[in-house]
């Protein structure tokens, strides 16, 4: 290739814009041909003047501090766009998690007490002597309790209803004491259980009825007591039975 | 123990912008000639980028965008309106030689240099600034002065051998003089 075609390639060479396969060519002609050399020589002398002079300018102080404080607003500004979604969010997340375990852990204290209530149930049953004050006569199991747990409630009247109290033992809950009473209805026995309503066990139970280890259940808050109803009756009686117990209470 | 690979954050603003200040205002001031307006014209320039730094799109030539922002800012100035005339492109014969004269640069000493460059047409003067000082490719400078690369190609060229003319008429007019 003459030298002609070579000093129009010099400048992209020189740039390095030449393609390799072009440079490597251009470079191999630089180390035969003097004057070729001596050009590309003189351009590089040229760029590195232009390059030397050319860094003429140094902004002032006052320029840099004021586009640095302009720059730095910027992602403040950007943050406090996306603190606007992001606060929220986390917030969410939070509190989606402490519901979580919230709910995951009233779940399990509620689990816990269901199935102790279900235990206290069926041990009563079971035992020999179910029940320590054995009378059908509410006036008679009431002051029994008296001294024995540290409050006193009312007791249903049962005229007209097929329950019937068969007595009542002191129970505990939680390490609480509290009142076990039994009642029968069609050959079923049905445990009520009266308990003061602040112990970790009972405290903020949800009231209403649930089943629990094939047993219904309803329980609820009145006048500082807990109440829980427990039995292999259908929910309906379980129901009737607390209903005769809040209107007493 | 094999490390998880956490996607780096994104660059804010601040981070890709202020390391250019210092060539942003350089290039500013050879464009204005003037300190006032060089100030003038950064300030604009990072107003401006920092409202459109959202549509900037990541993993395009941030350098050239924020070049290109000064530049069309300077253009929009009354400076800028009238240094930059209408420039004729010409297709240029790349095989043209202009042997530089050996003299010429061997004496161009920085001031005469920087007075050639001031002398020159801003078309050719900032084609020079951004190729030499900023060493951008010709892809960059396509994008900062929004022009084809065959024209950064012929512009540069043109830029190259009006310097040359002009750093031999002060040389031989030094030389005259002393």
């Amino acid at each position: 290739m003459a030298s002609d075609t070579w000093r129009g390639k010099l400048d992209a060479y020189l740039d390095g814009e030449l393609p390799a396969a072009e440079a490597s060519a251009l470079s191999a002609h630089l180390r035969d041909c003097s004057d070729c050399s001596r050009d590309a020589l003189e351009r590089v002398l040229l760029k590195r003047s232009v390059a030397v002079a050319g860094k003429r300018y140094t902004a002032s102080p006052e320029l840099r501090a004021k586009i640095s404080k302009m720059v730095a607003q910027k992602p403040r500004r950007r943050m406090s766009w996306y603190w606007i979604v992001a606060v929220p969010a986390v917030f969410v997340v939070i509190l989606s998690v402490a519901l979580d375990l919230y709910v995951g852990r009233e779940t399990a204290r509620r689990r816990q007490v269901y199935s102790e209530l279900a235990d206290l149930h069926v041990a009563a049953l079971a035992s020999a002597t179910p029940v320590d004050v054995l009378s059908t006569d509410r006036h008679t199991v009431k002051p029994w309790f008296e001294g024995k747990i540290p409050f006193s409630f009312n007791l249903p009247e049962l005229q007209g209803t097929d329950f019937t109290l068969i007595g009542g033992r002191v129970t505990y809950l939680s390490q609480a004491p509290g009142a076990h009473l039994i009642y029968r209805l069609r050959k079923h026995e049905i445990s009520v259980f009266i308990l003061q309503d602040r112990g970790e066990g009972t405290k903020s139970l949800p009231s209403g009825t649930n089943h629990a280890l094939s047993f219904n259940m309803d329980s609820w808050s009145q006048n500082g007591l807990r109440y829980f109803v427990v039995g292999d009756v259908s929910s309906d009686d379980i129901r009737a039975l607390s209903k005769l117990f809040r209107d007493a209470g | 123990m094999e490390v998880p690979e956490r996607p780096l954050p994104a660059a804010t603003f601040e981070d890709l912008a202020l390391p250019l200040f210092d060539q942003l205002y350089n290039f500013a001031h050879w464009l204005t000639q003037d300190r006032t307006e060089a100030e003038d014209l950064v300030q604009e320039t990072y107003a401006k980028a920092l409202r459109g730094f959202a549509s900037f799109q990541a993993g395009t030539n941030f350098r050239a965008w924020m070049y290109r922002i000064l530049r069309n800012s300077f253009l929009n100035t009354r400076t800028g309106l009238k240094t930059m005339v209408p420039f004729e492109e010409e297709e240029h014969d790349l095989a043209e030689s202009s042997t530089p004269e050996s003299f010429l640069i061997e004496q161009a000493d920085r001031e005469i240099v920087q007075q050639a460059l001031a002398d020159l047409p801003v078309a050719h003067r900032e084609i020079l600034l951004l190729c030499e000082v900023e060493e951008m490719s010709y892809e960059e400078i396509a994008q900062t002065l929004g022009i084809p690369m065959g024209t950064v190609m012929s512009r540069l060229f043109r830029a190259r051998k009006a310097l040359r003319t002009l750093l031999k008429e002060k040389l031989s007019g030094g030389r005259h003089g002393q």
